[in-house]
């Protein structure tokens, strides 16, 4: 919190009783509310029959079976062939085994991941980049019907994703782009620019315009001022929305859900089918949440200057 | 405007210049640059939201349905929507919609608001709680409802377990009792956006100049006629900004609940965006669907605007 400790106008400055509550109340928020991530970490490194436990285990020897089953497929043999394959070569050979169980190949879940990545900053980067070129023209410019735009541009968040995804369906389906990274980095890009234009915009504004204008009395072009002098001073900006781009098209499920089912299937909509056989493997599910959820978490704790930046910003400003 | 004229003037010793065709190319007028900046983005948004939107519009007219695409398209005129509208159900889906969007929103303004007074008294490590309470407002819904299914469950679940530790209820079905299903969605879904409103409440507080306390103080006014003198009415616009944008997203909710009940049981927590997914991705009704997404988007649109006209009355006073 950058201003938190400079601007504080608690009434009359609280006693130090008070402060003792106020923090107590407050840690106590924070600690419940990890409660669930917390147990969601544990159980990824629990054994099947230790997640399935009543009552819940909070002591338990750690294994990384979830995460063998996370990453292979595997099938149920008797335990004669299992013997007839010879000792296991590998420390996850032996655990599946324990279970009796051989590994028959990698599951698909590695490459899910991928995808998320791919497709999470292919399509941060094509809708910062464009949101930044549509901000600096909106700040500077005079646009005809600059407000309408801009309030087109917003109202296209107001749609339900599923409302949208009907027609979208059927026109991947025509163009060829159902099941393509490209066409979900073109959809997320959509959804995205919206509000990078709206955040970026709020950035340009703050930059002087003085700056430009004495690049250009110096002899610089329009576009080279932009380049040279706008855009290093947007630089806190540019990450900022980024960071929200990229929270939003690695969460994304609704429109994943819908318009992919093989190629190009993200995380998120693959994650609730790690389940597997009898519904039983909650620790390959744990697994997979912490993996997915893990790179948000560490975005969150090291870059919260920024993200709280856009968010307070950015719903102020509309 | 200065910059104009420095451009334009450059613009005509450019002309007269032998070399003015290099420099034109290199110096492209204002407007020129405006245009290139702007189209790229205008066209996506009209390629991927503006033409489907169109094209809803159009489909809700006929009896399509996406899973027979040989099929001629048939234009049934405004049936689908005197079917939607006359249909109980429909309005069903609605109410939860609404008891949804009601209970979450007045739950987390109380948690979100008194929250953000908390931290706002500045105790020391007050930055860090702070990160910690965000972090579950940036996870995924979808896998959030997964995970909370397995924290759900009523033998094996750790929910039912701690409550159980306060109040010997037995075995807790959250998701699968009618009564409790829509406050297992409830529950989750102010675990994951109280952070939200308490961040806007916070930076509302932020923004109240401290000399109107003092001014308070020496007028011998109580903390609680400065709450509500002072404080309040300085969040409020904040505050119903974040209910404003929370809000539209929980009218739209999809993807926490679908994974968490998946509407059940029964349509308890059927809202209408996972209606509309069943309707037009498992029975494949695709014009009566894109009659219902119209209907919702229209609410969605009026409702918002309302709420801006009576946010903006609050900023003014």
């Amino acid at each position: 919190m950058s201003r938190a400790s400079t601007a504080a106008h608690s009434v009359g400055e609280a006693t130090p009783a008070g402060k003792a509550l106020a923090a107590a109340l407050v840690i106590g928020y924070a600690l419940i509310t990890m409660v669930p991530l917390v147990w969601i970490v544990l159980t990824g490194f629990k054994s099947p029959p230790d997640s399935i436990a009543y009552p819940p285990k909070v002591v338990f020897e750690p294994t990384l079976e979830g995460y063998v089953n996370l990453f292979t497929t595997r099938s149920r043999q008797t335990e004669a062939y299992i013997e007839s394959l010879g000792p296991p070569q590998t420390w996850y050979e032996e655990l599946v085994r324990k279970r009796n169980m051989v590994i028959t190949g990698p599951s698909r879940f590695a490459g899910r991941y991928m995808n998320s990545i791919i497709i999470g900053f292919g399509s941060t980067f094509l809708a910062v980049f464009l949101g930044t070129l549509a901000a600096y023209a909106f700040s500077r410019f005079k646009v005809p019907l600059k407000d309408d735009l801009l309030f087109f541009i917003l109202s296209t968040r107001m749609m339900p994703p599923i409302a949208v995804a009907i027609p979208i369906y059927l026109m991947y389906r025509t163009l060829g782009l159902s099941d393509t990274a490209l066409g979900m980095i073109l959809l997320y890009t959509a959804v995205n620019v919206s509000l990078a234009v709206w955040l970026l915009k709020g950035f340009v504004d703050e930059i002087p315009r003085e700056y430009e204008e004495a690049a250009v009395i110096d002899g610089y072009t329009r576009l080279q001022a932009f380049w040279k002098v706008v855009l290093p001073q947007m630089r806190a900006g540019i990450a900022a929305t980024a960071i929200f781009c990229l929270i939003f098209a690695w969460n994304e499920y609704a429109f994943a859900l819908l318009l992919t089912s093989g190629t190009a299937q993200t995380a998120p909509p693959f994650i609730p089918i790690i389940i597997g056989e009898g519904g039983l493997d909650w620790p390959a599910v744990a697994a997979g949440t912490t993996l997915f959820l893990l790179p948000i978490v560490v975005f969150t704790v090291v870059l919260r200057n920024q993200l709280l930046r856009g968010i307070t910003f950015g719903a102020v400003r509309k | 405007m200065p910059s104009d004229t420095v451009t334009t003037l450059a613009d005509k010793t450019a002309r007269a210049t032998p070399l003015a065709l290099a420099r034109r190319v290199r110096a492209l007028s204002d407007q020129a640059i405006a245009w290139l900046f702007i189209t790229p983005t205008i066209v996506l948004l009209l390629a991927i939201n503006i033409f489907p939107l169109l094209w809803t519009i159009y489909l809700s007219f006929t009896s399509y349905r996406a899973n027979q695409p040989g099929r001629p398209i048939r234009w049934i005129g405004t049936r689908n929507y005197e079917r939607l509208l006359g249909s109980e159900d429909i309005w069903g889906y609605m109410q939860v919609t609404a008891s949804f969007v009601v209970w979450t929103m007045v739950i987390q303004v109380l948690i979100g608001l008194g929250l953000a007074l908390l931290i706002n008294r500045n105790f020391k490590g007050a930055g860090f709680w702070t990160t910690v309470i965000l972090i579950p407002m940036m996870l995924s819904p979808a896998v959030v409802g997964t995970f909370w299914t397995y924290l759900y469950h009523p033998q094996i679940g750790i929910f039912s377990y701690i409550v159980n530790v306060f109040a010997a209820v037995g075995p807790l079905d959250m998701i699968g009792s009618v009564d409790l299903a829509m406050w297992s969605i409830i529950i989750v879904d102010t675990w994951m956006w109280t952070p939200y409103i308490m961040l806007l409440c916070l930076a509302g507080l932020r923004s109240i100049p401290p000399y109107l306390y003092e001014a308070a103080e020496i007028d011998r006014a109580g903390p609680l006629q400065q709450f509500w003198h002072i404080t309040l009415p300085r969040v409020m616009p904040f505050l119903m900004l974040a209910v404003l944008f929370r809000g539209i997203e929980n009218f739209k909710m999809f993807d926490m609940v679908v994974e968490l009940t998946s509407g059940g049981p029964g349509s308890t927590t059927e809202l209408a965006s996972i209606n509309l997914k069943r309707e037009a991705f498992e029975k494949w009704r695709t014009g009566y669907s894109s009659a219902f997404a119209v209907i919702l988007f229209v609410t969605v649109f009026g409702l918002a605007n309302i709420y801006v006209k009576a946010l903006n009355r609050v900023k003014q006073t």
